[in-house]
């Protein structure tokens, strides 16, 4: 795995898989009394929030500070971000402040690799949706929600087969999970109206098609993306209630899914257009649970990414020491046993 | 009365002659000549090429010189072996009157690095909607013959229609920056696989090429001349080569940038590499070179667009369009037309100095080397290697997609009218 | 991004390890062991059994089935993964999970023994006793392990000990269980690192 997270493609199988069993660790810790570990302690999280998003916010909130990581949460909305202050001067300040990671929810395609690529912070940015671009830890929260009810704990999703319903065109899940889910060897077929389908799909590793009723006798999972209501009064499609015809999950189109199958949804739904109730609230739709699997996962993450040495970090500090942290840069082999027992008397 | 000696030169890429400068003019072209008391320029291995033509270049000035003056864009034309630039129309003011075009004329003449043609706009405010006093720019001292609203499409038909129609009266040309607006709302880069995985919004090749067509037929049926900005698919290079076959007279240029670089560099997400037209696929950047090549595309023209740091140095989408090219345009045209067999210097001279000009009806610009003629030169050193370094550029601002690259050739040389305004490589 | 744990014990090829103790030694001391659990914990019923992963596990599951031949009962055991507690975690590269299986009952008002392969530093048992109290509130806490090489680094000491081991900090100890390498053994053998690498090899044997 790389020090950023910024798009499915940037992990491999086994890094995948890796994210996915750290995450089943940590989601035993949900069960304890005590829902913390001490591991990244003295580090500094910012969620960097130029989009409302309070489900995608909260969870990583939580899984930070599950891992005694401090925590800022900076807000586009009232800020001086709103004021016209550009996105360089934002990851500046962060900087400034100590930033360890920054995960980064911007409503541009590509501003986290701008971010990880332009030299303007050395902390790792974990992209937390980008535009229409990528979401990767929805990807992975979905792959580790699939997992348990498919294919169990330890193992990749080969064959599984997973069906995303909707506006693929404006949908940055369904791109990571198209990337993820093949990663894992899932079969995965596209379903929307011709409208919302990006040019260039063919040459996606995944099948495409129009027709709903097609799959879903074939699906182990099905994925309904929302439906945003800015794309009704652009010629997208006629109407809400033809969408909800074509491409909505109802009651009767969910008897005809196999016994096994889960009906997913990454939220918020929009009960009636994509979702019927009936659907949404039946114990075969995992929307829910995803979102719980969504802290394990982003724990899992954040762990992966910051808590073992991080030369780049080490570097950066070396401008601003922090005495209660042993920097890996200056201290020599034999020192490393004092350093370390400094920071335990610390604690 | 200066007296300048160019001893060796391949001219036009040919046999090695010597050409001798008296003021002005190009007083002969020979062997073994001599000229007492003559500045003497040795060019053996050097090419000497009619000075070059730019039908479209952004000075920015009036309005944002913080990105380029009409003085520091004229040296980088000149540092890029131009001795003639058309000034686009969107500055701030807007070229779209007599007094702004004759101001940005008068400047140009002043600094002397390079002629400024101002290029008039369209319609008034580049709003496409009323037409603006093309005569009266006709008529001004800058004797303005290109009218564009480069930056916007004029997508109204009758407007064109019309436009089309009244530069006839004094041999003007409507230069289309076509981009139907609808199909490009909130477009971000080509459409087609690449941004497709990126999540950003695509911009058809049908966009341009639709308004292509249309102009192409406009122009026949009013029996008026049109040129197309910035060509940038293969199936716009069909549509012309279509209009041509006609007999129409439809004309187009290219960018360097279009001949070379294409849409994968946007995965990088760096805004460098963000331009109007957009880059597109391999495919086009072929087609585009075979176009120019076999003469479909008239010629090659910068669309020179220097943005300051900050308008680059964002996320992409913030980010402003376009690329400067004054200073790189013969390196890239020498490394993807002439090291490819593509082109001979003498196709390079049609392609940047005399077909240019002409579409401008440009006096004195892009003649041939010849006893009598304006002394507007150029000489280039094509053996030369070096990377591309937007440090050492006279222009005001370094957007360039090329830093860090390799390009071949390298001007050594530029006359405007006998005068040097680059000599050994560097700005007098 | 992850080290294999077990990196530090292999990386020493030269001169050949010598083995200290062999499988039947092996399975004796355990035996040992098992009967001083019983009668210091006065029968062992509420003894749990913690391994830390990933022999100590398999140490930890031996010592059930012995508690259960020698008592008749079943003995609770698990496992405990320290990863998370670790105090030199940003002096490697982020490290795998291994899984924390705590039994049914839980670990309240009972009596845990960890168990390890190598005593050495004392880090290792430092960082269970933190994620032990994460989990839950033990009556007691023990530990057991089969081999105790000494330089201890914190006021840790062991409660059973299937051999103390004598080393000099060139020295590397390496144990081969069965149900991960194929072999019972315990191997002395010399580090070609100098000495002050030792906390790497402290840090996981």
């Amino acid at each position: 795995m790389k020090r950023h997270l910024i798009s499915a493609a940037d992990l491999t199988r086994d890094d995948a898989l890796l994210v996915l069993d750290t995450a089943e660790e940590m989601a035993r810790v949900a069960d304890r009394p005590i829902k913390k570990l001490p591991t990244l302690r003295g580090r500094t999280v910012v969620n960097l929030f130029f989009e409302d998003s309070t489900r995608t916010r909260i969870s990583f909130e939580a899984a930070a500070k599950r891992l005694s990581a401090d925590v800022i949460n900076f807000s586009a909305k009232g800020s001086s971000v709103s004021k016209g202050e550009s996105l360089k001067d934002t990851a500046l300040t962060l900087e400034a402040m100590g930033a360890d990671a920054v995960v980064v929810r911007h409503h541009a395609s590509g501003a986290p690799q701008r971010l990880a690529t332009s030299g303007w912070i050395n902390a790792s940015v974990v992209n937390a949706g980008d535009g229409t671009h990528e979401h990767p830890t929805q990807a992975l929260l979905d792959a580790f929600t699939m997992r348990r009810h498919l294919s169990g704990v330890g193992r990749d999703l080969a064959g599984r087969r997973v069906t995303i319903v909707g506006d693929i065109l404006h949908s940055r899940v369904a791109r990571s999970n198209v990337l993820l889910l093949n990663t894992l060897g899932a079969e995965v077929t596209l379903v929307a109206p011709p409208t919302l389908l990006p040019i260039g799909v063919e040459q996606w590793p995944c099948q495409v098609g129009y027709d709903l009723d097609a799959v879903l006798a074939k699906s182990d999972a099905v994925m309904m993306l929302r439906v945003q209501r800015e794309r009704m009064n652009a010629a997208f499609f006629p109407t809400e209630r033809e969408y909800s015809r074509r491409y909505g999950l109802d009651g009767g189109r969910m008897a005809v899914l196999p016994e096994h199958a889960i009906v997913m949804h990454p939220g918020p739904m929009n009960r009636g257009m994509e979702i019927t109730a009936e659907v949404a609230d039946s114990p075969r739709c995992t929307a829910v649970e995803q979102v719980a699997n969504g802290v394990s996962t982003r724990m899992a993450v954040l762990y992966l990414l910051l808590g073992g040495s991080e030369p780049a970090l080490a570097t950066a500090r070396a401008e601003e020491p922090r005495p209660e942290e042993p920097r890996a840069d200056d201290a020599r082999p034999d020192d490393v046993p004092t350093e370390a027992a400094r920071t335990e008397e610390s604690k | 009365m200066s007296t300048i000696l160019i001893r060796g030169a391949k001219v036009l890429g040919g046999e090695a002659r010597d050409v001798l400068i008296e003021g002005e003019t190009v007083a002969a072209v020979g062997t073994g000549l001599a000229a007492e008391g003559a500045r003497v320029v040795e060019a053996d291995g050097l090419i000497l090429l009619p000075g070059l033509v730019d039908l479209h270049t952004h000075l920015r000035e009036p309005g944002r010189e913080d990105s380029e003056t009409v003085l520091t864009g004229t040296r980088a034309a000149a540092a890029g072996g131009y001795t003639a630039v058309h000034a686009m129309a969107n500055t701030f003011p807007v070229a779209d009157t007599a007094g702004v075009v004759e101001q940005v004329w008068r400047l140009g003449r002043e600094y002397g690095y390079c002629d400024v043609q101002p290029v008039g706009a369209v319609t008034v405010g580049l709003e496409g909607k009323k037409l603006a006093e093309l005569g009266a720019m006709a008529d001004s001292a800058a004797q303005v013959r290109v009218f564009s609203d480069d930056g916007k499409c004029v997508d109204d038909a009758v407007i064109m229609r019309r436009a089309l129609e009244y530069v006839k009266a004094f041999g003007g040309v409507v230069a289309q920056h076509a981009q139907e607006p609808r199909l490009t709302e909130g477009a971000q880069m080509n459409e087609g696989t690449v941004s497709g995985e990126l999540g950003l919004t695509g911009w058809p090749a049908v966009a341009e090429e639709s308004i292509i067509a249309r102009d192409v037929l406009l122009a026949a049926h009013v029996g008026s001349r049109v040129h197309i900005c910035h060509l940038s698919t293969a199936g716009s290079v069909e549509i012309v080569r279509w209009a041509k076959s006609k007999g129409w007279d439809v004309t187009a240029e290219v960018t360097p940038h279009h001949l070379l670089l294409t849409d994968e560099l946007v995965r990088s997400y760096n805004p460098v590499y963000k331009v109007n037209p957009p880059l597109r696929t391999e495919a086009d950047v072929l087609a585009l070179r075979e176009a120019l090549a076999d003469g479909t595309i008239d010629c090659v023209a910068t669309d020179h667009a220097p943005h300051p740091h900050e308008d680059k140095d964002c996320e992409w989408s913030a980010a402003a369009m376009g690329m400067v090219g004054l200073e790189t345009a013969l390196s890239v045209v020498q490394h993807t037309m002439v090291d490819t067999g593509l082109l001979d210097w003498a196709g390079v001279a049609d392609r940047m100095s005399a077909r240019p000009a002409a579409i401008g009806r440009l006096a004195g610009h892009g003649r041939p080397i010849a006893e009598g003629e304006p002394a507007n030169l150029v000489l280039l050193d094509p053996a030369y290697r070096g990377v591309v370094n937007p440090a050492g550029f006279a222009s005001r601002s370094r957007n360039t997609p090329y830093e860090g690259r390799e390009l071949p050739g390298r001007v050594t040389a530029t006359f405007l009218r006998g005068h040097a305004t680059v000599m050994d490589g560097k700005l007098t | 991004m992850v080290d294999d744990r077990s990196t530090t014990a292999q990386a020493a090829p030269a001169p050949p390890a010598r083995p200290v103790l062999e499988a039947p030694d092996i399975a004796r001391v355990l035996t040992r062991i098992a009967h001083e659990i019983v009668e210091r914990a006065k029968g062992a019923d509420d003894v749990v059994l913690l391994g830390i992963p990933t022999r100590g596990v398999f140490l930890a599951r031996r010592l059930a089935d012995k508690l259960a031949e020698i008592t008749g009962r079943t003995t609770q055991v698990g496992s405990l993964d320290i990863t998370m507690y670790r105090d030199d975690l940003r002096l490697h590269p982020p490290r795998a999970l291994a899984r924390t299986e705590i039994p049914g009952d839980g670990v309240d008002g009972r009596l845990v023994v960890l168990v390890d392969d190598v005593l050495f530093s004392g880090r290792t048992i430092r960082a269970a006793l933190d994620a032990l109290g994460d989990i839950g509130r033990p009556r007691a806490v023990q530990l057991a392990v089969l081999v105790d090489r000494g330089h201890r680094e914190l006021p840790i000491r062991a409660d059973y000990v299937g051999k103390n081991l004598p080393t000099s900090l060139r020295e590397t100890v390496r144990v081969l269980l069965t149900e991960e390498d194929g072999r019972d053994s315990v191997l002395l053998g010399h580090s070609r690192r100098e000495p002050q690498d030792r906390t790497a090899a402290a840090a996981d044997q």
